[in-house]
């Protein structure tokens, strides 16, 4: 066994750890705290079934940001859904055998990679050329990009450019599924693909990539519309000692 | 105080282009020791301030699950940039939404986050030292709490939220706004925000019923304390003095009165504001809140109703139930609380008011919405419900009315320019730029509909405009109440 693969195999059972244990101990602080007042942001349901619907609408068709600003929905949209895409297209490198539709839509997450690009660009370009949005941008902000746009980069030059050894990597990855390691193939393209994915993946929980679990425990966005007919109670709300005085005349 | 330019107002509203530190001189005046203290909050500076601010931001923090998420979630977008009238207005880069966030967002992540304590030149986090704490009190005191920028924001992000959390901080470090917390000294002290007495109260009431009876030949009343009236009605008390919020309230009375309503108002409770809203604190909230309870149990009312007041309403909506409820003892039928025009407007469908609509024919009116009623609360059964019945109650009243553009009203509406507690002459730049993009949809409507009205239900955007409309070329006494137009407007029958 190569120090390659051990250093490889380490470094993703911790992404792994991050990702899946950061953001879900993020969730669980979410979760656990209290939103003590009502606070829903206009159009705001009356109802639990109106506010799932307005959840669904916000996370797949970006409802509010293509009110706000029609060119971040357009790239952004492009480059969450082509995301999507790319990242279901890449469940073939971890089931054996493949899924039928992961088989199917194979030739679409080709495409989407390129859309992902075309998106990143976008958002990446607003970051200089918009003077709000250049005032705005931090360092870490200009290096999400980076990562994100090398990341799909390499993808693409391992399509097109450098061929891989996919089967080898496929049987690396089902290894590490099962705790059984097997050797990594040392193809620098994928070395580095696979290094930014994880960096990806560690700084997930740490980021502002945390949107993605908290936009559902936003209480503007989640809560119903329903003050009046409810009392709600949470948090320091719920401790609220009230002593009256003689009612009535 | 500095001179300053009214912007100017072109044929299109235009997104400013970055002035860095157009507005950094911008400032309320710091609160006395005597402002705090009935607060409950340090005269001044504490020691060792810069651990109790980020102490007290860590508790806030732990206790609101909104302005955790909210301090996390952004990812820079820039889809809010463009959204808040102070930026559009005074093109101060601090003035837009998500930078303002940043500046405490700034701080929250040196102290709270991993990325921050570590990496902070990477994320731009910041230690609390005193630079960070004056750009607080500059430009946390340049939000109005509008919620605009929320709307626009793809997670809800509620600068509003952030903007309380850090006058929340700062009162407990000692540095208080003088306008806001001296406003709620009064009302803990007498009872309402201008601190009227109830022997002024009364006799402003009696002079009222003195001019209707003289303008109108009707006994319209104006009932202060009378126990076991139907409604208790609680309103801002600037409806009792300030024009034209004094037209509201004449109109509120000839609705009770033609509609046969017992109603009265309380001198417990002679105030709907509850700046404790705009500081963020809800020790204070609750408690003059509290009032309220009081006042409706001690008069044995079956309902109570809101007057014409933005904020009021939010926190009559949103809160009074969390509050100050259950309000078990108030008639199930009716919504508690009920708004002055929701209460008008049911009525009307009921066919119990008779309104003639010429008595308005001199004017052309538009609606401004008011914020906190548009994007913090609600009237009526269905969403919506904030923007339909005050302009079918205005319908009603005139033949006359438009709406201005569709961008700058309903959910988007612009603020007045002057809420959030910043109704102030010490910050009268701010609001006459601030009122720049509302200024702007109104031009048009003047331009296009003859437009020489303005309705609101909000006694700090009367307020304001009342200020601000002069340096924008209109008469001040164009904004004016809906139920100012309803008074106009409605039939009394001098036998009921
Ligand atoms: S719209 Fe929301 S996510 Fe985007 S920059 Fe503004 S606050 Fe951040
Ligand atoms: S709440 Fe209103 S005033 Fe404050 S930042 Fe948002 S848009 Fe501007």
């Amino acid at each position: 066994m190569s120090t390659l693969t051990v250093l490889y195999a380490v470094l993703f059972y911790f992404a792994f750890v991050m990702l899946v244990g950061g953001t879900g101990y993020k969730c669980w602080v979410y979760a656990r705290t209290p939103q003590p007042l009502k606070i829903p942001i206009p159009p705001a349901p009356t109802t639990r079934a109106g506010v799932v619907l307005r959840m669904l609408i916000e996370v797949t068709l970006f409802r509010a940001l293509f009110r706000s600003n029609k060119w971040i929905w357009l790239f952004g949209w492009i480059f969450h859904v082509a995301l999507l895409a790319v990242l279901l297209r890449h469940l073939r490198y971890f089931t054996e055998p493949v899924w039928g539709w992961v088989a199917l839509i194979q030739p679409i997450g080709l495409y989407a990679g390129f859309a992902l690009l075309a998106g990143l660009a976008g958002l990446w370009a607003r970051r200089f050329l918009v003077d709000r949005v250049r005032y705005i941008s931090a360092p870490s902000d200009h290096l999400m990009l980076a990562l994100l746009v090398a990341i799909a980069a390499s993808g693409l030059a391992m399509k097109y450019v450098a061929h891989t050894d996919i089967v080898s990597l496929k049987a690396f990855f089902l290894g590490l599924m099962v705790f059984d390691w097997r050797e990594l193939p040392a193809d620098p393209v994928l070395l580095l693909h696979l290094a930014l994915v994880a960096i990806l993946m560690i700084v997930f929980p740490l980021s502002k990539l945390l949107h993605a679990p908290a936009v559902f425990f936003s209480p503007s966005l989640n809560q119903v519309d329903d003050a009046r007919e409810k009392r709600h109670a949470a948090g320091w709300s719920t401790q609220i000692i009230r002593v009256d005085r003689t009612r009535g005349a | 105080m500095a001179a300053f330019e009214t912007p100017p107002l072109g044929e299109y509203p235009v997104i400013p282009l970055v002035r860095e530190g157009a507005m950094a001189h911008s400032k309320p005046f710091v609160a006395k020791p005597e402002h705090q203290q009935g607060l409950g909050f340090p005269g001044e500076l504490v020691p060792d301030w810069e651990n109790v601010a980020v102490t007290k931001l860590g508790q806030l923090v732990s206790q609101s699950r909104g302005l955790q998420v909210f301090l996390d979630a952004c990812v820079k977008c820039g889809a809010c940039t463009d959204k808040c009238h102070y930026y559009l207005g005074t093109s101060d880069p601090k003035n837009m939404p998500v930078a303002r966030q940043d500046l405490l967002r700034s701080v929250y992540r040196r102290y709270y986050t991993f990325a921050g304590k570590f990496f902070p030149w990477l994320v731009g986090a910041r230690n609390m030292t005193k630079s960070v704490l004056d750009e607080w009190y500059s430009y946390f005191h340049q939000c109005s709490q509008c919620r605009r920028c929320a709307v626009f924001c793809p997670y809800g992000i509620d600068t509003a939220e952030v903007s309380m959390a850090a006058r929340d901080i700062m009162d407990s470090v000692g540095v208080g706004q003088k306008y806001s917390n001296e406003i709620i000294g009064k009302v803990h002290k007498i009872g309402n925000n201008l601190g009227l007495p109830e022997r002024a109260l009364r006799n402003t009431l009696d002079g009222l019923e003195e001019d209707v009876k003289e303008e109108t030949g009707v006994d319209v009343k104006f009932p202060l304390d009378v126990k076991g009236a139907e409604v208790l009605l609680i309103t801002p008390s600037a409806d009792f003095f300030a024009e034209p919020h004094i037209d509201g309230l004449i109109g509120y009375a000839k609705v009770f009165h033609a509609a046969g309503i017992s109603w009265t108002l309380s001198s417990h409770a002679s105030e709907a504001a509850n700046f404790s809203l705009f500081i963020g604190n809800h020790d204070n909230l609750q408690k003059v809140a509290g009032r309220i309870r009081d006042a409706a149990l001690d008069l044995g009312v079956r309902r109570v109703v809101v007057g014409e007041c933005g904020h009021a309403w939010r926190v009559a909506y949103s809160f009074w139930n969390t509050l100050i409820g259950p309000f078990d003892f108030l008639d199930p039928r009716y919504p508690a609380p009920q708004h002055i025009c929701e209460l008008t407007y049911d009525l009307i469908q009921r066919g119990v008011l008779t309104f003639d609509k010429s008595a308005n024919d001199d004017k052309v009116v538009t609606f401004h919405d008011s914020c906190n009623v548009s994007r913090g609360s609600r009237m009526g059964d269905a969403p919506g419900g904030q923007f339909r019945i005050p302009r079918e109650i205005i319908r009603a009243c005139v033949n006359n009315f438009v709406d201005m553009a569709p961008e700058t009203i309903g959910e988007a509406t612009f603020c007045c320019g002057g809420g959030g507690g910043l109704l102030t002459d010490d910050l009268v730049e701010l609001r006459v730029k601030g009122a720049l993009p509302r200024m702007q949809a109104l031009q048009q409507v003047v331009q296009e509909h003859g437009v020489n009205y303005m309705a609101a239900i909000c006694a700090i955007c009367k307020s304001q405009f009342t200020k601000v409309l002069p340096y924008y070329k209109h008469p001040m006494d164009m904004i004016g109440s809906v139920h100012g137009l309803v008074s106009k407007a409605i039939v009394l029958k001098p036998g009921n």
